[in-house]
């Protein structure tokens, strides 16, 4: 999924001072499941701005809406009849469904609310962590399932570097070496001869050196 | 015992403290309440294990939340008693009940007593 963390309220409510009805819009898909901009932080959200305008004896409306997803035309289009009374949107899903919203709502400030970080899953209940950068040139395969894009600071593609202590790696005594865990699980394949093979130069052109991305499947289009 | 608190406090009943949502606590608020606090289990004796950890840590997000609107964190608290210790429930309501007196009404109320008084005398 794609994992994001609220903005602190203090920024939002700055952001939004002067607004005279404002809409919180979050969405179903993966910010729910980060809790970072489901229906549950929306209402949150929601309720905090509301007591913030009622304590400056303001009467600001503040409206919530989930939508099922905001990276879809589709259902943010739908939502036109609740969202276009408002006079300011802040958009809790990730950076993908805030720019939806501001694209379908040309004429609504879209704020916000949330601050995307990286594909990741959870590791536990409240802990997110990173397994994905989207290079367009997946290396799972040759590594074991542990993608050194991603999980090595250095994004090295053959082996660790000297920075490699105890399965650490030498950015924070937290962080895995994704070497480590790649060499490990070799060896847990029987693939150990593998790790010998060298991953030749990678064609960085299909990242985001290339520029913005498109994928275009035609055998689906309309 | 027929014990006496504060008949300001309205008690509201729930399965479990771990029922307790954070947009509840910022509801009552916004529906006018002065305070809110909550009266879970002994930490470690929760019938359902995590309930009370849960009902404080929500409470700390209230406050934190509260803090930044304006409110005030510390009309949100947390309190833990057993359920046979009835002169507690008592206290702990008395001792918000201060608590909350001290600090006076809820901000929203006293600015849109405000605005209606501007509104009045403009009129």
């Amino acid at each position: 999924m794609i994992v994001a963390k609220g903005k602190p309220l203090e920024d939002i409510i700055a952001a939004v001072q002067d607004a005279q009805s404002i809409l919180v819009a979050g969405c179903n898909e993966c910010v729910t499941v980060c809790e970072a901009g489901g229906s549950k932080e929306v209402g949150v959200l929601a309720a905090a701005l509301r007591l913030h305008f009622q304590n400056q004896g303001r009467k600001v409306q503040v409206g919530e809406i989930t939508l099922q997803r905001q990276c879809d035309r589709e259902y943010v289009s739908q939502a036109r009849e609740e969202v276009e009374p408002y006079a300011l949107v802040i958009s809790l899903a990730c950076g993908v469904g805030c720019q939806f919203m501001a694209e379908e709502y040309t004429t609504l400030p879209v704020l916000p609310g949330v601050d995307t970080l990286f594909m990741g899953g959870a590791l536990e209940r409240g802990v997110w962590s990173e397994r994905c950068q989207g290079c367009g040139n997946c290396l799972l395969g040759l590594t074991g399932g542990v993608c050194p894009v991603s999980r090595c600071a250095k994004r090295l593609l053959n082996g660790p570097c000297g920075g490699s202590t105890a399965g650490k790696c030498e950015i924070g005594k937290e962080v895995d070496c994704a070497w480590h865990l790649i060499i490990e699980r070799m060896k847990a394949l029987g693939r150990l001869e593998d790790y010998e093979k060298i991953i030749p130069l990678k064609d960085w052109s299909t990242d985001r050196a290339g520029g913005p991305r498109k994928v275009v499947k035609e055998e689906v289009r309309l | 015992m027929r014990l006496s608190y504060p008949a300001h406090v309205r008690v509201i009943r729930v399965p479990c403290t771990g029922k307790v949502d954070l947009v509840h606590i910022l509801r009552a608020f916004e529906k006018g309440a002065d305070g809110v606090y909550l009266v879970g289990c002994l930490e470690g004796s929760c019938h359902y294990e995590q309930g009370n950890f849960r009902a404080r840590k929500r409470v700390e997000q209230a406050q934190r939340l509260l803090e930044a609107v304006g409110t005030g964190g510390e009309r949100v608290q947390m309190y833990n008693l057993t359920s046979g210790e009835a002169p507690k429930f008592a206290q702990y309501a008395r001792e918000m009940s201060e608590r909350i007196l001290a600090l006076g009404p809820n901000p929203a109320k006293l600015a849109a007593a405000a605005a209606a008084g501007r509104k009045t005398k403009e009129a």
